[in-house]
């Protein structure tokens, strides 16, 4: 795991989280903001050739978001998402494969193909899934980490545990996130907001969409919740601040609220003609790029201020084995099996169906979860 | 991850099931139940805190969230004494947020916890209805059998006298369209503890429709522990002129009925339905099948509701053996009034339920 490099302090150590970071894990950070950027991609592409269907939303340019965030908690804090998720999913741990068959409607995703893509569920990474209705998951974020404190503090096990619950600029102006603010510091509990705040709610900006925009964290602060910006371009320095707020928010079993600052490449949905906003405006942003500007950094020289951990050559190398890991993931995609009406219309209703449920027939238990 | 596994009640088993951490306990419904005479007078506010509580013993998983629900005592004093029993940890005053704490509880219930919220009514229900309507009964299907969301949702439904049209609502005409949830409705205090009980223990979301307006009625409640199963409707009164269904509260108006048509010398087959989802169609049938005609008595509004739902089900599967086109009693088709009496013309009430028998048997 990351976080047993991450913990140990190298001796040149200036305090910030990140000096203890080993080049491994910086290079795997890399690998999966890659991952994301490529699986995207290809994402677009077969969507294009009508391979996937429904809402689309790409997670290109934010990805520093989800690696550096994602790499701050451990394995077994719980995750809930917005439906922009198959970079969260895939920084979670999900197999590239799952995430594609999920979206191909295939019985090899990871749910079934009953989910699609803005509904990526992973029981073993601890993923509580993406959700469609927007602000829907940030009282699900609550009750997560709610559950989690319950756990170690009321029953007597595990351990104490943040949940971190995303979700997106316009999310913020949803009624039920308000509410889970306010229970979240009422009840002390260990949850996580973190705003990846892209400047855009579908088509309307930030300034057209939300009061005081400029100030996103005093929604927060109202709240008395520990509250931080924090840009999401740079993946270590989102380590270095989200980090020590994670662990804050696990040791005292508070809450915690983060305006990440970043910006999506792609249309809100696979639908968007993006007449409002320029070219240029996307251009200027892309100059920023994470995943180039850490392949920087860990291309350039010591001497330079860099890290002089990866060659020309294995950035390359790289890139050609996740290219070979995303085609890989497409093609089992394709191969996947549809699912069988009989077995999966009407399994995964309830736990425990009993008869007379419903007019249409007897609900059924259906194949068992790929990932399970 | 961590099994969160709570003991089995006596004589029940447990299942395994992937979406959910340490399985769930299925009772004994073979058994049988104990007898519903007796002298142990409570009243079904408190059949409910007996259910809760014994729950709650058991198993440390079951909290109960809900405004007003600990230092106030219940709203309506159905959770009387929890707190001082359970702790603050376990019975939790929540602010004014429908949304976010059934919102926080399906959340917690994923997880793995067992959460009973209380609505102070049902008609508060709908500021929540993203979360109960759009969550609770969907994640198990949209995370292909991942998370289950084992929750309980109860509070007052139907009218609680002279609140008017926003304080009203009978939501079992809305919420029974909902697959992935289940529905239970007790009429009286014996079935409101067996049923609680059935429902704290089953592993899907259940929408429990009790009435502010029986909490304080009394009924003998035994004191050995028993568990209702869901589906089975009671035969609460046995004639052959006519059948007569219901659910909740208006099933003591159809008992009320019952009598002055026996009086008639009209006898009626009197079931009371206890669950809506799942609906026990089969007795349904079964008493149609002696009495050849049938009044459903349904206290939410006509339109695609549950009533229209059982006549729908019965064209389909006992239509040769009606004599006479099914009759429902609805409560009237508009927004709930103040007025005393226009209220009570609203509601079904046992002239409407003894008119209707009196045409379906004519
Ligand atoms: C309650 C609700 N209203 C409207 C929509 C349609 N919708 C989906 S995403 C979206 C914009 C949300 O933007 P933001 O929260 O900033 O997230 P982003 O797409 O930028 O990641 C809208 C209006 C929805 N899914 N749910
Ligand atoms: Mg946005």
């Amino acid at each position: 795991m990351t976080q047993a490099s991450a913990s140990t302090k190298s001796p040149q150590s200036t305090g910030k989280p990140s000096d203890g970071l080993s080049d491994d894990t910086l290079r795997k950070w890399l690998y999966d903001m890659q991952l994301i950027r490529e699986f995207e991609t290809r994402t677009m592409q077969a969507y294009q050739q009508a391979k996937i269907g429904g809402f689309c939303h790409i997670y290109s340019g934010q990805e520093a978001c989800a690696v550096g965030t994602i790499n701050s908690v451990n394995q077994d804090d719980p995750v809930v998402l917005a439906y922009r998720d198959h970079g969260h999913a895939l920084a979670r741990g999900m197999h590239p494969r799952a995430c594609m068959a999920e979206m191909y409607g295939k019985l090899e995703g990871c749910a079934k193909g009953k989910g699609g893509s803005m509904h990526m569920f992973d029981k073993p990474n601890w993923l509580f899934g993406g959700h469609g209705i927007v602000g829907a998951q940030t009282p699900l974020g609550a009750g997560l980490a709610f559950a989690a404190r319950y756990e170690w503090e009321v029953l007597g096990k595990g351990k104490k545990k943040v949940a971190l619950c995303y979700l997106g600029d316009g999310a913020i102006d949803q009624g039920a996130f308000h509410e889970a603010l306010n229970l979240a510091s009422l009840f002390s509990i260990p949850v996580i907001y973190i705003i990846e705040n892209n400047g855009y709610s579908m088509g309307t900006a930030i300034h057209r969409h939300t009061a005081n925009h400029e100030n996103l964290i005093s929604r927060g602060q109202s709240y008395g919740i520990k509250s931080i910006e924090i840009d999401g371009f740079d993946i270590v320095d989102v380590y270095d601040q989200f980090k020590p707020l994670a662990d804050e928010c696990r040791d005292l079993q508070r809450p915690g609220f983060v305006d990440l600052k970043t910006y999506r490449y792609m249309g809100h949905s696979m639908s968007d003609p993006q007449k409002y906003r320029t070219k240029d405006e996307v251009d200027t942003w892309k100059e920023k790029d994470s995943i180039a500007a850490l392949a920087s950094r860990l291309m350039t020289a010591k001497s330079d201020g860099g890290r002089e951990c990866l060659s020309e050559d294995d950035w390359k190398a790289m890139r050609s084995e996740i290219a070979e890991i995303v085609r890989d993931a497409v093609q089992f995609a394709e191969n996947g099996t549809d699912p069988d009406v009989g077995a999966e219309l009407y399994s995964d209703v309830y736990i425990h169906p009993v008869p007379n449920l419903s007019p249409m027939g007897d609900y059924i238990h259906g194949d068992k979860n790929p990932l399970l | 991850m961590t099994t969160l596994t709570a003991p089995t009640p006596p004589g029940a088993t447990r299942h395994d099931h992937p979406a959910l951490p340490g399985g769930y306990a299925v009772p004994d419904f073979d058994k049988p139940l104990p007898p519903r005479e007796g002298d142990r007078e409570i009243q079904y506010r408190e059949a409910l805190r007996e259910a809760m509580s014994e729950e709650m013993r058991r198993d440390e998983r079951v909290f109960l969230i809900g405004e007003e629900v600990a230092e106030y005592n219940g709203a309506y004093k159905v959770s009387q004494g929890m707190l001082d029993e359970f702790g603050a940890k376990r019975i939790i005053d929540s602010p004014i947020s429908e949304n976010g704490f059934a919102g926080m509880s399906i959340g917690a219930a994923m997880y793995g916890l067992r959460p009973i919220v209380e609505f102070m009514s049902w008609s508060f229900s709908f500021v929540a209805a993203d979360a109960i309507l759009n969550n609770a009964p969907k994640m198990l299907y949209m995370s292909g059998g991942q998370w289950g969301c084992p929750i309980v949702f109860r509070g007052n439904d139907g009218a609680g006298g002279q609140l008017a049209s926003t304080h009203s609502w009978c939501v079992e005409g809305l919420y029974a369209n909902v697959p992935g949830l289940k529905i239970a409705i007790p009429s009286n205090p014996y079935d409101a503890k067996g049923l609680l009980k059935t429902a704290i223990l089953d592993p899907d979301p259940v929408f429990f429709l009790e009435s502010e307006r029986m909490l304080g009625d009394k009924a003998h409640v035994p004191e050995e522990e028993y568990y209702i199963p869901f589906g089975k409707a009671r035969l609460v009164r046995e004639g052959g002129d006519c059948t007569i269904i219901s659910w909740g509260r208006p099933v003591n108006f159809a008992a009320e009925a019952c009598e002055r048509l026996a009086a008639d010398g009209i006898e009626c087959d009197l079931l009371d339905m206890r669950t809506i989802r799942p609906l026990d169609m089969d007795a349904v049938v079964e008493s149609i099948k002696k009495t050849n005609r049938i009044v459903i008595v349904d206290q939410s509004w006509p339109f695609g509701g549950v009533a229209s739902e059982v006549i729908s089900q019965i064209t389909e599967q006992a239509f040769d053996w009606l004599d006479a086109p099914p009759v429902r009693v609805n409560t009237a088709d508009v927004p709930t009034p103040y007025a005393k009496g226009l209220e009570s013309a609203y509601l079904p009430n046992p002239d409407r339920i003894y008119d209707a028998v009196k045409q379906c048997t004519a």
